[in-house]
């Protein structure tokens, strides 16, 4: 809080200087830190079982990113403005209950709107309750500033995640089915390889996956053991 | 013979953990540890056999008759915290011995997504109060054997030679894919309604 006020004060001290360009705004750091210095899939490894779950064709990946992302900005937002009235003994409850309340809505909002995609998700949109990075945005981050940057640091991270799962999904749909959000790309001649969008693909793309970003990027990858 | 089925199903075919990849999370960061791997795959099993069924009720005779099922996302994570909590009091009270078995594992699988995941298969499939308690079981059952195998794997894949940057995370998820395969092997065997990951 005393960071942005902070900042808005010298906004209005220095009107003579020339306006900050948007991309040296702290929202906009805490925007571009979730996209890849905190990206919940490659680099904290988090949320694995939608990551794992939704990725078999490019659509179900990028519908379930953007769900989540949606869910993560509104409770992050939420948790911020409530941060001071909830007891810190029933803050993780009451976090819980935010987060179930705005899946919901998602998740009839889905099944309203987009039918086909809401069954193939399956019961992957529920379970963003339990989605380990949205209560650890609204614990790590929101509990801790105010609303605005609460809600760019939640959104910078759920695009980060539906960058990572449109990207697994385009790889395992390709090599899968040959076509890319639906679009045969590959011509006949490419045989379907079926394991990429079977269960046993999905944990062999994204191990892949991490291994790699691992040696190019040593010591940057948490989580695990 | 049903529920026999079920609970065969829930273990093999439809291994919750291999085929829709539920409580993945814990899975890879605790499966390091032989002892704990135990530890967190009984408490899963303790925790699924009670949930479950309990859910059911909470679906059938509370959510159902007020035309609530709108909030059953809301309830169901309100019951699995109160009951991993009352679990955890019990345990402590009557059982030292299995209270420091499961340790710290108990409390951390309120966000097991296992849990809510398998509460969830329980309405999509439509089962009665009896199969709903199968599936819990059998559930259970399937994710801790499924983090024990991999925990044995893991003893061995110390002592081997990983290339640089797939140690810990990127290896466990590659084996895993490779235990899932195995498990592929079974599906046929039963047939469920499974849905499709």
């Amino acid at each position: 809080m005393e960071k942005v006020h902070d900042h808005v004060q010298r906004a209005a001290e220095a009107p003579a200087l020339p306006r900050r360009r948007l991309t040296e705004t702290e929202s906009f750091r805490d925007l571009i830190k979730g996209l890849w210095e905190n990206n919940p899939t490659f680099r904290m490894i988090l949320a694995m079982c939608p990551t794992l779950g939704t990725t078999n064709m490019a659509i179900n990946g990028f519908t379930m990113g953007i769900s989540t992302a949606l869910v993560t900005v509104a409770s992050s937002a939420t948790v911020s403005l409530v941060r001071k009235l909830v007891p810190s003994e029933v803050r993780i409850p009451a976090y819980m209950i935010i987060i179930a309340a705005y899946v919901t809505v998602v998740d009839l909002s889905l099944k309203a709107f987009v039918p086909e995609l809401s069954k193939a998700l399956g019961p992957f949109v529920p379970l963003i309750v339990t989605n380990c990075f949205v209560l650890g945005r609204a614990e790590a981050f929101a509990s801790s500033h105010g609303p605005w940057l609460s809600a760019m640091d939640a959104l910078g991270v759920g695009l980060g995640f539906t960058a990572s799962l449109t990207t697994l999904g385009i790889i395992r749909e390709l090599l899968g089915f040959g076509s890319i959000f639906g679009m045969p790309v590959l011509g006949s001649w490419w045989v379907h390889w079926v394991i990429m969008v079977l269960p046993g693909g999905a944990f062999l793309v994204l191990g892949l996956f991490i291994g790699i970003i691992k040696y190019f990027s040593p010591g940057g990858t948490l989580g695990g053991a | 013979m049903d529920v026999l089925l079920i609970i065969i199903g829930a273990i093999l075919t439809n291994n919750i953990l291999l085929t829709t990849f539920f409580g993945i999370c814990p899975f890879i960061g605790v499966s390091g540890e032989y002892q704990a791997a135990a530890g967190m795959g009984m408490a899963v099993v303790f925790v699924l056999t009670l949930t479950i069924p309990i859910n059911w009720l909470i679906e059938h005779f509370l959510l159902q008759p007020l035309g609530i099922e709108y909030l059953r996302f809301i309830a169901f994570i309100i019951t699995i915290a109160f009951l991993v909590q009352i679990v955890e009091m019990f345990v402590a009270r009557f059982s030292p011995a299995l209270y420091n078995a499961l340790g710290i594992y108990l409390p951390l699988i309120t966000v097991n997504c296992a849990i809510f995941g398998t509460s969830l298969f329980m309405i999509i499939w439509k089962l009665n109060f009896v199969q709903s308690a199968a599936l819990g079981f059998g559930a259970g059952v399937g994710w801790a054997l499924a983090i024990l195998a991999m925990a044995a794997i893991r003893e061995r894949l110390r002592f081997a030679p990983i290339p640089k940057g797939f140690e810990g995370p990127a290896i466990t998820l590659i084996t895993a894919g490779l235990m899932a395969l195995g498990f592929a092997g079974f599906s046929g065997m039963i047939h469920m309604q499974a849905f499709g990951g």
